[in-house]
């Protein structure tokens, strides 16, 4: 008998059919991946095994059968022992998934006292046990903290930690690595499988990151809008992807090996629709809107490819927050150029001041020391040349204003500034209707959309706003803070190609600040790598890539999920020596 | 007394403890339409609107209604009380007649009727009034706090704490007791009400301020090249009016109730002036002759603030739906709220 | 990052912010009072006072005096104590001295002192009383959320936030004591000479005061908990198999720890009007009576010194309670 047995599972939530006749297997110590963009079910396939559906109110059909346990028919007793007993789950955001209020060893405790008639010492000590196994030093005063003084990679131990304390048949892991660094992955992941080899019990990883699954797992199965796309072993299916979506995801992922094509972007990339009517929120731009010569109301010339002529620098900067002795400075001396025409990616893990620096370059954070020159001089404050596309496509736009509104605040700040004329306001405003409607169309939104409001807007579609608006002020610079971190593979692939286009149409010079390595690589020209305020590595990218210096920037190249099952088990062989070699850089 | 209001400081009171930008918090766009859509849709809350609007619509027509009955509030009628009985009303049940609908009140003989109705007029007017001057208090200070330098916004913090910190019946019958008599007291009780106690909604205010400065969008508005001032005319005050209707819904009852607190020991509004509390003051020597003498003001105080409150509350959840949806629990829309979140949640992993 | 190592910094902290706070109190309360309109000294003597009497109030005013040098003798009596004439003789009046009542020229500190006993023991006993019913009545709701039972607590906390303490501590009286005759008309008993009778003649008072601050605390602890139970971490308990029992009791209950203490502080102000109400209405001797009182005959000193004596509990006990929402909530702290 399979370890989970799913026949034709059925999942609604009123009229919406998350999960849609989905049926597989899992055998004895197995590993799964369940693959897809938000919205396509995985996470709700992932609840139903534990039956966490019941009492919500949603319809749940077809059978489930997890070790032995038919989670539709059970009693509420029998699905108790099932969870967390046979099979737990270890859930994305570490921080929220556990209580605030109480110690991390007493949480353990408590959890295997549900499945396990002991005392609270031994419940206490079996805690212990298991924070030792994944890998917490001092496991003893540390089952004592609570989640808030944990790491985000520690506290993910820890709830691995939770779900090692019954010794389970199953582990479900729903994005367990989302909310983390990439180095930090990289060890929840060779965690998983190093424990996955020890305790042989069975896997089920639900992602959104096909690399994550290529490099834990044996089979994967992709899935989109609640129904199943493809089914197979990872291998097969990531080197040959036999349905059309499957290919089209896997080509939309970004790969940290490619260099990146200079100027011709290859076509499926250049903000290819998506041939997708069904879903109201589908990113597709039509392909006859994205002009490759869009209008240019003050007729600047296109540029192609970046000069040598330095718009924007950093000299010195450096930014503290806090006061006497907490004080903190999040970017410690940072100096860059930016020439006119080029992509300066700006790579960094979360605390590495790359936002802070972003702001500073825009004018939005005064620096603590150094400054900021564009085109040679120094520049306090903000400057309508210099703009900013910013990461969250929901807090980047006013809910309360159209977005053709939001477009046009800098042609109306702009033209206030400029003129002050009384007369011809009228003119002024057809004049700010058609440049905005230009600009909707020139990223690839229709005209009609001015007078929409944000919330009618999937997150690709805002961003494309978000872009829109930037350029609204005929800037040279724009500076992109994680622009497509919140957004699904194929929609991040484009944005970017839509960014790639506005560059060397408009000769803009870029800022690509990302957390996301292969991002960074297919956009820059040059790149940067910060760690703790500081940048340690810039140079070309391919240079960068390809023999990085710094040892941090090796450690983050090794960590980067391959796409290929076989150079990811030798990654994670190479990670264990590094390891072993470097420990101080964890 | 102030229970709801209190509970809407303590709510605001943790959100600036632990800031965070929760953009989700912010209400949608459609407005104002959407606004009423979703008071409509809450049947406890158009009861209360109703409600409200009848007490409204009362208080406006006192003198008209006392004219239909032919009687007014102020006039004595030594006539219709037997002083050898210590001053109860003539006649059976309090002295209820066609001349005096509601009967009459004891010792003095004045009409029931006129006076409560007129009573409606004062604690309606006063406690509105009063709020007016809260909310304009409040938003003024707690915008400025938010904006303005460090050292702004530590002293505008800090006045802030010392009056929400200050007690307020406390000081208003401390204050009331040296202002001269001949100050029009209802007016002098507006004025103390609202001068004490605009702490909390400054607090709600700069708190909310500060979140919505934080918003990426007001970063984009400032590098579109605006000036403060229109930012925070733009894209801060439209933000701030959700969370300052919602206080300033709660508000007003708890007005009421420290009007007719304040009334009630006698040091609010003074006869002739009539008040539903200070028609209380004397109600437990009378309950047995005259009971409608004690109900019917305690009644018109419950009932005034129990709409009130339900209305607070209405008014809440049509205007941060999200934020109310968690509560909503045990409601005939569970299940399909459930299912909302369940699938927002899906859509956004 | 020690999660406690920055609580006696903060207590610190907080500890000069109440000193801060009570002084401004002084301040305010000392001007409002003494810079009124119209002839202080008339004012503050009241409407039947002779000539003579009006003289010898400004002269104990000292309204000779700058304000500034005024508002230091004040202090100076708070701290080290003054001497008084009375017409006649010197009385001297101990540390902290609140200046002498112009109605019966007992000192103001020695007044309230006298008074002190009730108002604690009506205060703290409805407090008690409060927490358990409130905290108890929100726990039950969240925890039979979705029911008849949860619908009707609701109604009911919700009819308690509408009631006006005097309101319903008159028809508590009217009902328990007047008509049912289950108790006599409270008159208060000392504590330590007749507990029980202490507690008998309490229990009104104490129920007036509590019903209606306990309605805002099951509102509170109900939300507080519906909230926490849509929190992730409910949701990481419920998939190990914890039962509803647990989870109810254990993680969500504490989750409305912090509020509910928060509440309390900010409560505390609004519950000490109630008290003065609840002494008034069952002609309890305490504060709240006496200050009526004074209010009543206008005697500025004993007025001014009931206020910062309550003043000073009120804002003693935000103080404490915003300690205590760290040490409840110990991110706080480190943020």
């Amino acid at each position: 008998m399979s370890l989970v047995d799913v026949t034709d599972l059925t999942v609604e939530f009123g009229a919406l059919r998350a999960v849609d006749g989905l049926s597989f297997r899992l055998e004895e110590g197995a590993a799964l991946g369940l693959v897809g963009e938000s919205g396509s079910g995985k996470s709700t396939v992932a609840s139903a095994l534990l039956g966490l559906h019941r009492g919500t109110g949603a319809t749940v059909g077809g059978s489930v059968r997890v070790a032995g346990t038919d989670v539709g028919t059970a009693s509420d007793e029998e699905l108790r022992r099932l969870r967390g007993g046979r099979a737990a789950m270890v859930f994305q955001d570490p921080l929220s998934s556990l209580d605030p209020y109480y110690a991390i060893g007493d949480q353990i405790a408590e959890v295997y006292r549900v499945h396990t008639r002991v005392s609270r010492r031994a419940a206490r000590a079996r805690a212990v046990r298991v924070l030792e196994r994944v890998g917490i030093p001092d496991p003893v005063r540390r089952s004592r903290s609570r989640p808030h003084e944990f790491s985000g990679g520690m506290r993910q131990r820890a709830l691995i930690a939770m779900a090692l304390a019954c010794e389970p048949d199953l582990l479900i892991a729903d994005e367990p690595t989302t909310a983390l660094d990439v180095t930090v992955q990289a060890q929840i992941l060779d965690l998983l499988h190093t424990l996955r080899e020890e305790t042989g019990m069975g896997l089920l990883l639900v992602t959104h990151d096909v690399g994550v699954a290529a490099e834990s797992v044996d089979e994967v199965l992709v899935m989109r809008h609640g129904r199943l796309v493809e089914h197979g072993p990872v291998g097969a299916v990531l080197a040959a992807p036999a349905q059309p979506y499957t290919r089209e995801l896997l080509g939309a992922v970004p790969r940290v090996e490619a260099r990146r094509t200079a100027g011709e972007q290859p076509s499926e990339k250049s903000g290819g629709p998506l041939p997708d009517a069904r879903r109201p929120d589908a990113d597709g731009p039509r392909a006859d809107s994205v002009r490759a010569d869009g209008p240019r109301a003050d007729g600047r010339r296109a540029v192609a490819g970046p000069s040598d002529e330095v718009v924007l620098e950093a000299h010195g900067l450096r930014r503290e927050f806090g006061r006497g002795k907490r004080a903190l400075a999040a970017v410690d001396g940072v100096s860059l150029t930016v020439r006119r025409g080029e992509t300066l990616g700006v790579v960094g893990e979360s605390g590495s001041g790359k936002t802070t620096l972003g702001r500073m370059l825009v004018g939005l954070l005064e620096p603590t020391a150094g400054e900021v020159r564009y085109e040679g001089r120094v520049s306090s404050g903000v400057n309508p040349a210099v703009q900013m596309v910013f990461q969250d496509p929901v807090s980047s736009l006013n809910p309360r204003r159209s977005v053709g509104e939001s477009i046009a605040d800098p042609l109306r700040a702009r033209a206030r500034g400029g003129r002050g004329a009384r007369g011809g306001r009228a003119r002024d405003e057809t004049a700010v209707r058609a440049r905005v409607t230009e600009l909707l169309e020139r990223v690839g939104l229709e005209a009609a959309h001015y007078d929409r409001y944000p919330h009618e807007f999937s997150g690709g579609q805002r961003q494309r706003v978000g872009i829109a608006r930037a350029l609204a002020a005929d800037p040279s610079v724009i500076v992109c803070d994680e622009p497509v971190s919140a957004l699904d593979v194929t929609t991040q692939a484009q944005v970017v190609a839509l960014l790639g286009e506005l560059q060397r149409e408009l000769g803009l010079a870029l800022v690509f600040v990302a957390h996301d390595l292969a991002v960074v690589r297919q956009v820059s020209d040059r790149v940067a790598v910060m760690r703790r305020g500081r940048v340690v590595e810039e140079g070309p990218a391919d240079e960068v890539y390809e023999s990085p210096r710094d040892p941090y920037t090796r450690q983050l190249l090794a960590a980067v999920p391959a796409l290929d099952p076989a150079v990811a088990a030798r990654r994670r062989a190479e990670r264990r020596r590094a390891e072993r070699r470097e420990p101080a850089l964890t | 007394m102030s229970e709801a209001v209190t509970e809407a400081a303590a709510e605001a009171a943790l959100a600036s403890r632990a800031p965070g930008t929760d953009p989700a918090s912010v209400p949608g766009a459609s407005g104002a339409r959407q606004f009423w859509r979703r008071l409509r849709a809450q049947r406890a809350a158009l009861v209360a609107a109703v409600v409200v609007a009848l007490l409204l619509l009362v208080a406006l027509a006192a003198p008209l209604l006392t004219a239909i009955e032919g009687q007014d509030p102020t006039t004595y009628h030594p006539s219709l009380i037997d002083s050898a009985r210590g001053g109860v009303p003539v006649g059976p049940l309090g002295g209820i007649d066609g001349d005096h609908w509601l009967g009459v009140e004891p010792q003095t003989g004045r009409d029931l009727f006129a006076r409560l109705v007129h009573g409606a007029r004062v604690s309606l007017g006063v406690a509105l009034a009063a709020t007016v001057i809260q909310v304009a208090l409040g938003v003024t200070l707690g915008i400025a706090a938010a904006l303005g330098t460090r050292w702004v916004d530590q002293l505008l913090s800090r006045i802030t704490d010392i009056f929400v910190a200050l007690p307020l019946m406390i000081m208003s019958l401390a204050l009331l007791a040296i202002v001269p008599a001949n100050f029009p007291r209802p007016v002098l009780v507006t004025l103390v009400i609202g001068l004490l106690s605009w702490g909390n909604i400054a607090k709600v205010v700069r708190a909310q301020t500060l979140t919505l400065k934080g918003l990426d969008y007001v970063s984009a508005a400032r590098l579109s090249g605006w000036g403060t001032r229109r930012i925070a005319r733009r894209e801060l005050l439209p933000g701030l009016a959700a969370p300052v209707i919602t206080y300033a819904a709660l508000l007003v009852p708890q007005n009421i109730t420290v009007e007719a607190a304040l009334s009630f020991l006698g040091v609010g509004v003074k006869p002739p002036t009539p008040s539903w509390g200070q028609m209380l003051t004397a109600a437990d020597v009378w309950y047995q002759a005259a009971p409608q003498y004690l109900l019917l003001p305690a009644g018109a105080l419950f009932v005034t603030v129990l709409a009130l409150t339900v209305l607070g509350d209405g008014v809440r959840t049509a205007l941060d739906p999200r934020a109310a949806s968690r509560l909503r629990v045990g409601t005939g829309r569970r299940r399909e709220h459930r299912a909302d979140t369940a699938a927002e949640k899906e859509t956004s992993s | 990052m020690s999660g406690f190592g920055g609580l006696p910094g903060f207590v610190l902290r907080r500890g000069i912010g109440t000193v801060l706070t009570l002084f401004a109190i002084s301040v305010i309360v000392y001007v409002v009072f003494y810079v009124t309109p119209g002839d202080v000294a008339q004012i503050t003597c009241g409407p039947r006072c002779s000539p003579a009497q009006v003289h010898q109030v400004a002269e104990q005013l000292r309204l000779d005096e700058p304000l500034h040098v005024r508002y230091w003798h004040f202090i100076e009596g708070l701290v080290v104590g003054q001497d008084y004439s009375t017409g006649t003789s010197v009385e001297h009046c101990r540390a902290p001295c609140l200046g002498l009542s112009y109605q019966s020229d007992q000192q103001v500190t020695g007044l309230i002192l006298a008074k002190l006993p009730v108002s604690l023991s009506l205060v703290f006993g409805a407090m008690v009383l409060w927490l358990i019913l409130g905290i108890g009545t929100g726990v039950l709701s969240a925890w039979r959320r979705g029911r008849l039972t949860e619908r009707l607590l609701t109604a009911l906390t919700l009819a308690g936030t509408a009631t006006p303490v005097f309101v319903i501590g008159l028809i508590l009286m009217i009902v328990v004591c007047g008509e049912l005759q289950l108790l006599p008309f409270p008159q208060y008993v000392n504590l330590t000479d007749d507990p029980e009778q202490w507690a008998w003649n309490l229990l009104l008072p104490w129920l007036s005061l509590a019903l209606i601050e306990a309605a805002s605390f099951a509102r509170l602890t109900r939300s507080s908990m519906l909230e926490t139970l849509a929190e992730d971490h409910i949701r990481t308990f419920r998939a190990y198999g914890v039962g509803e029992r647990s989870i109810i009791g254990r993680h969500a209950l504490r989750g409305a720890f912090a509020p509910v203490i928060a509440l309390n502080a900010n409560n505390f102000g609004s519950a000490v009007g109630g008290a003065v109400l609840t002494e008034t209405l069952f002609g309890l001797p305490g504060i709240g009576q006496e200050l009526v009182h004074a209010v009543n005959v206008v005697d500025l000193p004993v007025v001014v010194g009931m206020v910062l004596v309550i003043g000073f509990f009120v804002v003693l006990a935000n103080a404490v309670a915003d300690v205590l929402y760290a040490v409840a909530d110990r991110r706080v702290v480190l943020s």
